[in-house]
């Protein structure tokens, strides 16, 4: 009797699970995390599912493990925004076309005590310089994401080498996505770069305010990377083509630009001219 | 609003379907472990027992490779749905609820052993007569693999990957609202994963208590 029950259960659960699959189109996007815990995907994806009946699967993740999730053969189409790594990625052959959809720039972020005095410049490099001078505590994302990878040629150019910067008791690495980075900055009254788009989304700043931004080092650029039908014969890659047509078509492009946060704009749309 | 329902709905849901299917392993498993004396049992059971101990990120890390589509499973194309979860959390709930139904099979078995072994029964048939002795540890045993199912995000949020509408559980829910500084929603959000786990386990005993009345009027 009791076991008849379960099995119900369970034939209903797998019942449900199943026609949820075999409804509609539907791709795999793994993104930054940034795209998503900004809510620019969440704004944007409903008007693209209502035009073209494609439902889009969105696997947060962080560049680094995106691009892998879509050498695993885990993913039908990508949105990153690390170029070095992307151009790897190019060069191992894993990708298709990749085009530029937005841009917005880093900032770094800080406790309003300002105890490294950086408040108010546009100089990344000397602003990290005068953290590790004054010992600052610093948050790393420390997660092979696209912003840890430009915080690192930060680093690298102030002359620093992040591994040995671990051994400082001021610079924490969290290993963690922006958000948790975030978190960790405003509860330890630390320094952190993050990109534009989810600090203005971010709910918890506590007392972090921007300290530095306008290095024109500092930009953030996200493309969108479809697969090479070779390498990736299992990918859906014809409707994986129609979303990324769609994020560089002028509609696509002017629902990235509409995306407000207190009237500001989080994602400058750049298909038409990449930066 | 409706994301709301359909987080819950999923919780509940792949958590159900996880208890379930360690259920219909872990009950005749313990309970054979306590009745069949076989020479590798003592190890099985302390394997069991340390299992209760598996970090979920690592199951998860390795069904996520193993559902991968370039890894062993990847033809079922299972990895980012639903049923991926479901698989997580009954390999997680399965070692938990073995061990209860064991320590309970080996009281009773115990104490009605040789009465059942007396009455002409094989001990393959004795399986089923040690569960219905024991039923009442049943139920804190599918409570128990409940729990840590509901409650589980480490592997959930690997092999689900944590999608708006299809693998977006209260627990990654919360992990996200968190990311994003929402802390009161995620607070909210908790509250909810708290109060439902309260309210399936006082249905669940309430149950089992009219179902134990009307039992004993059977005698």
């Amino acid at each position: 009797m009791i076991k008849n029950r379960f099995l119900s259960v369970l034939a209903v659960t797998f019942a449900a699970i199943y026609s949820g699959q075999a409804a509609a189109q539907s791709i795999v996007l793994a993104s930054t995390t940034s795209v998503e815990s900004s809510g620019l995907l969440t704004k944007i994806l409903p008007q693209f599912t209502a035009k073209s009946g494609i439902t889009v699967r969105v696997v947060a993740q962080g560049t680094g493990k995106a691009l892998d999730t879509a050498r695993r053969g885990d993913a039908d189409i990508l949105l990153v925004h690390d170029p070095d790594a992307e151009q790897q990625f190019m060069d191992e052959g894993h990708g298709g076309r990749r085009r530029q959809i937005a841009w917005n720039d880093f900032i770094i972020v800080g406790p309003a005590a300002d105890p490294a005095h950086v408040r108010g410049g546009n100089d990344g490099v000397a602003a990290l310089q005068a953290i590790a001078l004054a010992r600052a505590p610093f948050v790393s994302r420390g997660d092979n994401s696209g912003t840890h990878a430009i915080e690192v040629r930060l680093w690298k150019i102030a002359g620093k080498v992040p591994d040995a910067l671990s051994l400082e008791k001021w610079y924490r690495d969290i290993g963690g996505g922006m958000g948790q980075a975030l978190n960790a900055a405003g509860a330890m009254n630390a320094y952190t770069l993050t990109d534009r788009g989810t600090w203005l989304s971010f709910n918890n700043k506590g007392s972090l305010g921007i300290a530095v931004e306008g290095d024109p080092r500092l930009i953030n650029r996200y493309d969108v990377i479809e697969l090479d039908p070779q390498k990736n014969p299992t990918a859906k890659l014809g409707p994986a083509k129609i979303f990324a047509d769609w994020l560089v078509s002028p509609e696509g492009q002017q629902a990235i630009g509409a995306y407000q946060e207190n009237g500001e704009r989080l994602f400058n749309p750049s298909a038409e001219k990449p930066r | 609003m409706g994301d709301f329902f359909g987080i819950v709905g999923l919780s509940i849901g792949v958590s159900v379907a996880a208890t379930a299917i360690a259920a219909a392993i872990s009950l005749p498993l313990g309970t054979a472990l306590a009745i069949f004396p076989f020479r590798a049992r003592r190890l099985l059971v302390v394997l069991v027992n340390a299992f209760f101990g598996l970090p979920p990120v690592v199951v998860g890390l390795i069904l996520y490779l193993a559902l991968s589509r370039s890894g062993p499973l990847g033809f079922l194309e299972l990895l980012f749905t639903p049923a991926a979860m479901v698989a997580a959390q009954a390999i997680l709930a399965t070692p938990i609820m073995t061990a209860l139904v064991h320590r309970a099979s080996e009281r009773a078995w115990a104490r009605y052993g040789d009465e059942l072994i007396c009455d002409g029964a094989s001990r393959i048939q004795a399986i089923p007569q040690i569960l219905r002795i024991i039923r009442a540890e049943l139920l804190t045993a599918a409570l128990a693999g409940f729990g840590r199912t509901i409650s589980e995000v480490g592997a959930v949020i690997l092999v689900g990957g944590n999608i708006r509408g299809l693998t977006r559980t209260m627990t990654t829910a919360i992990a996200l609202q968190t990311s994003q500084g929402e802390l009161s929603l995620a607070l909210a959000l908790g509250a909810v994963l708290i109060g439902i786990s309260i309210s399936i386990s006082a249905t669940v005993f309430a149950l089992a208590g009219s179902a134990r009345t009307a039992g004993s009027d059977e005698t």
